[in-house]
């Protein structure tokens, strides 16, 4: 089978390191902002702070893949004392919450690692954590070519999540009626 | 569209449980800023001088500042403004923390409480939706506990709370309004919150906050942070290691107190223990805070660490920062472990750090001196820390004496009589300060404490260092990269500054420095209470990555407002003098504008009086300290001019010193 290398962009996170400022969620809102960096705002973020002083509880988390059903069991865990409820860790953007998705349309968010033209050093969350709670890494890894799955693209993301709510019909006959209206 | 700013004001009346979401002039913004300064603006125009504190008419107004919600590392403070049952004048207190971008993402830069509800309530803002809801089951809760039970109870843990405790629910008049974090603590506007039946403001918001000139504005926000990281790593040499870093002053990273315990006064800010400080001291407060700190923590978007979280044995977390470590246990002569533990109880009850443990120890000393009698504390244990425990419950539920102490040292003082006024003697305009007592006055502490209207030390020094170097080199070094400094000359004053001799204090800086550097101190300040940044990386640390010469950028980029030095300057006097034109309204004069009389051992009246009066000039103030009508119209305050002269407060076309109206 024939091998290719791609590139695993990974965050290593220190929860440890985490002061709690949340300032990671904002530079990902101001990112995805459209013009770029044009307005912040956290609950937009693909990044999110669990955040619970009095427990200690700082675990700065980052969205994943969507998915429209929630697990049929559920965890929670105790780490050192420390309980984290159902779900905390999870990066999914998942009917169970409201973690991770647009807050006026409720379209699911995803982390992108930031990417861009030109692109970045390493995503805006990174740049902005002081306290190195979060840091970047790139590896190589070599690869099956069959098994590399062609990226979906945010527009298909939210198409999907579209279709999980309102059923492929009705979403075709809104996409028809708005190639007319361009017409 | 409004860029920094929402452009709206979230309106509340709580006698009629309405609200209105009401859009503020974008004129006001650009003269006075926000924050503070539209602050001001709303209190001269809305709240009338006879106006008691505890009254409906009082406006209760939680602002964020101008910048809060934007990138600016550090920028989030809410400015809380009230009329202070303690001065019964104008009083801003301010917290950083959480609330204030949370407002902003909210839909709005301020809320504004008017009014009184009959029965405890708690506000829950959740974007546009407000509800006004029951708060019976968290009355004589904790300020924190609050907090948890209302996040739970709203299934919202990312809403942000700002509660009262039991102290604000009993106007306590050093009462705070906690959040999380953070306190907003002097001038007893947690009892204004009490008073209006407002156990909490609940705020959650998802909506966008514009910039104008995005792509300048994250520049800027890049130059700062480098700029953060440079001076982390280039700590400033030859000060004592509190003065050296920025940030709120790190209190819980420094274990070493031999300044502040051998410096500040113990007791009822009384007595000096120069040789207090030793390694087994030193070894045992440092195992305390190690086994009670949990995490360093920080406010919103800010890398700086300056608070933690604080679990004393048996009791439950808190957080905690700056130099409320201590007060407690200086207050008491006990150790850090009490100081740590009582201050989780406090902050419970929500009281201002400085003034309870004064008041605490004001207490005690009335009761040796005979003057408050054993029977006036029924039950009072006969351990010292018990006793402090004691009397905080006492207060906070205004039991017995307590409902006397809750009214801060100079009230309680001068309701007990019998001589106990002269133990009230640490307060500036009514209000119990930091304590400090010192040798050869200081020109520019007196200036500062004279006529500071922020009731405190901290809240106007800064910029320029507290004390001169010692050589030339260290001199010379220390003015080589002070970037900050509005004027060369501020460099000059520096290098002349000597220990001994001519270019000493009290002579030394003269007095027309001595102005300018109070001016300047005071001027970042305000910029701060207006933008909403934090003063621990702006006007508190020396040499702080915010200043004169970048602040107008930041206005500029992020709101869109035209902005340079001379704009900014000119806007920070405007409202400046609002701030002591609501003062002065409500009556205050040059004969409030005194330190304490035993401040200083070496005092100079004569000199004092003078520069007292150049500074007045300086600042546009007759002798009287009343704003004249020239700089009043000058600063586009002509309203407050023809108000102060339909009142006689001023006279038409003397700007000459008036008769005071307190002497």
């Amino acid at each position: 089978m024939a091998k290719k290398t791609k590139t695993v962009k990974s965050i290593k996170v220190n929860a440890d390191l985490c002061n709690g400022c949340r300032a990671c969620e904002m530079a990902c809102s101001a990112f995805h902002s459209e013009p770029k960096y044009s307005s912040n705002n956290p609950a937009r973020s693909r990044i999110s702070v669990i955040r619970r002083p009095l427990e200690d509880i700082y675990v700065p988390v980052y969205a994943g893949e969507y998915t429209p059903a929630e697990c049929l069991g559920r965890n929670s865990y105790i780490l050192d004392g420390k309980e984290y409820k159902e779900c905390e860790f999870c990066r999914a953007s998942c009917p169970s919450r409201g973690d991770f998705k647009e807050p006026d349309s409720g379209l699911p968010l995803k982390c992108d690692m930031c990417e861009s033209i030109p692109a970045l050093d390493e995503p805006l969350c990174v740049k902005w954590c002081m306290v190195g709670a979060l840091e970047y890494e790139e590896r190589e890894v070599e690869v099956d070519e069959e098994e590399e799955q062609p990226k979906v693209s945010e527009m298909e993301l939210g198409l999907e999540h579209l279709v999980d709510k309102f059923g492929l019909h009705k979403v075709a006959e809104s996409v028809a009626r708005l190639t007319k209206k361009e017409d | 569209m409004r860029y920094a700013e929402t452009g709206y004001n979230l309106e509340i009346d709580l006698t009629r449980g309405s609200y209105d979401r009401v859009e503020s002039d974008v004129v006001d913004t650009e003269l006075y800023l926000g924050g503070l300064g539209t602050n001001a603006k709303i209190m001269w125009d809305r709240v009338p001088p006879e106006t008691e504190p505890f009254s409906e008419d009082n406006l209760l107004i939680f602002s964020a500042g101008l910048l809060c919600g934007t990138p600016a590392t550090g920028c989030n403070r809410t400015i809380i403004t009230t009329l202070s049952p303690q001065t019964e004048l104008m009083c801003f207190s301010m917290m950083g923390g959480f609330l204030a971008p949370e407002i902003k993402y909210a839909g709005y830069d301020k809320i504004i409480l008017s009014g009184k509800s009959k029965d405890l309530v708690y506000i829950w803002i959740n974007n546009d939706k407000v509800e006004i809801r029951d708060a019976s089951h968290l009355k004589g809760k904790g300020a924190i506990e609050t907090s948890k039970i209302i996040c739970e109870e709203l299934n919202e843990p990312k809403a942000q709370v700002a509660a009262i405790g039991a102290a604000g629910e009993n106007r306590v008049y050093f009462a705070s309004i906690e959040q999380g974090r953070s306190s907003a603590s002097r001038g007893g506007i947690g009892a204004v919150m009490g008073d209006k039946g407002v156990k909490a403001i609940v705020v959650r918001g998802t909506k966008d906050i514009n910039l104008a000139e995005p792509d300048r504005y994250f520049d800027l926000c890049y130059e700062v942070m480098d700029y953060i990281r440079f001076r982390n790593e280039n700590p400033i040499p030859n000060v004592m290691p509190i003065l050296a870093g920025l940030g709120s002053p790190q209190e819980m990273k420094v274990h070493d107190e031999k300044w502040h315990t051998e410096n500040f006064m113990w007791g009822n800010s009384r007595v000096r223990r120069r040789d207090f400080w030793n390694e087994e001291i030193a070894k045992d407060w440092e195992e305390t805070m190690n086994s009670m700190q949990r995490r360093l923590i920080s406010c919103y978007n800010c890398p700086m660490t300056c608070g933690a979280t604080i679990q004393p044995p048996g009791m439950d977390t808190y957080m905690m920062k700056c130099f409320s470590k201590l007060t407690y246990t200086m207050a008491a002569f006990s150790d850090l472990e009490f100081g740590l533990g009582i201050a989780q109880a406090a902050t419970e009850h929500g009281v201002d750090g400085f003034s309870a443990p004064q008041v605490m120890a004001f207490a005690l000393e009335l009761l040796e001196a005979g003057i408050l009698k054993p029977e006036d504390f029924p039950g009072l244990p006969e351990e010292n820390e018990g006793r402090f425990y004691y009397l905080l419950d006492m207060i906070v539920n205004r039991k017995g004496i307590g409902n006397i102490l809750a009214n801060g040292t100079y009230w309680a003082a001068k309701e007990i009589g019998n001589g106990a006024e002269e133990y009230a003697h640490n307060n500036i305009k009514k209000i119990e300060q930091l304590p400090l007592k010192l040798g050869m006055m200081n020109p520019v502490y007196f200036l500062m404490y004279s006529t500071g209207e922020k009731m405190n030390i901290t809240q106007i020094e800064g910029q320029f260092p507290q004390a001169p170097f010692a050589t030339v080199e260290e001199r010379e070094a220390f003015v080589k990269d002070w970037i900050q400094v509005p004027d060369d000359k501020f460099k000059d004053y520096l290098m002349k500054w000597e220990f001994r001799g001519e270019f000493s204090n009290p002579y030394y800086p003269t007095i027309d420095m001595c102005c300018e550097i109070v001016d300047w101190m005071e001027m970042m300040h305000y910029i701060d209470d207006a933008l909403g940044m934090c003063a621990g990386l702006s006007s508190f640390p020396l040499k702080p990555p915010y200043h004169i010469h970048n602040y107008p950028k930041f206005i500029e980029a992020g709101s869109g407002i035209p902005m340079d030095e001379e704009k900014l300057t000119k806007a920070v006097k405007r409202y400046r003098t609002l701030v002591r034109a609501n003062n002065i309204r409500r009556g205050m004069r040059r004969a409030d504008e005194k330190p304490p009389e035993n401040h200083w051992k070496k005092r100079f009246p004569e000199y004092e009086a003078e520069l007292l009066s150049a500074y007045y000039k300086f600042k546009g103030w007759n002798d009287d300290g009343i704003p004249t009508e020239e700089s009043l119209r000058d600063l586009g305050l002509g309203y407050v001019a023809d108000e102060f002269l339909a009142k006689g407060i001023l006279k038409a076309g003397a700007d000459a010193p008036q008769e005071s109206a307190s002497e």
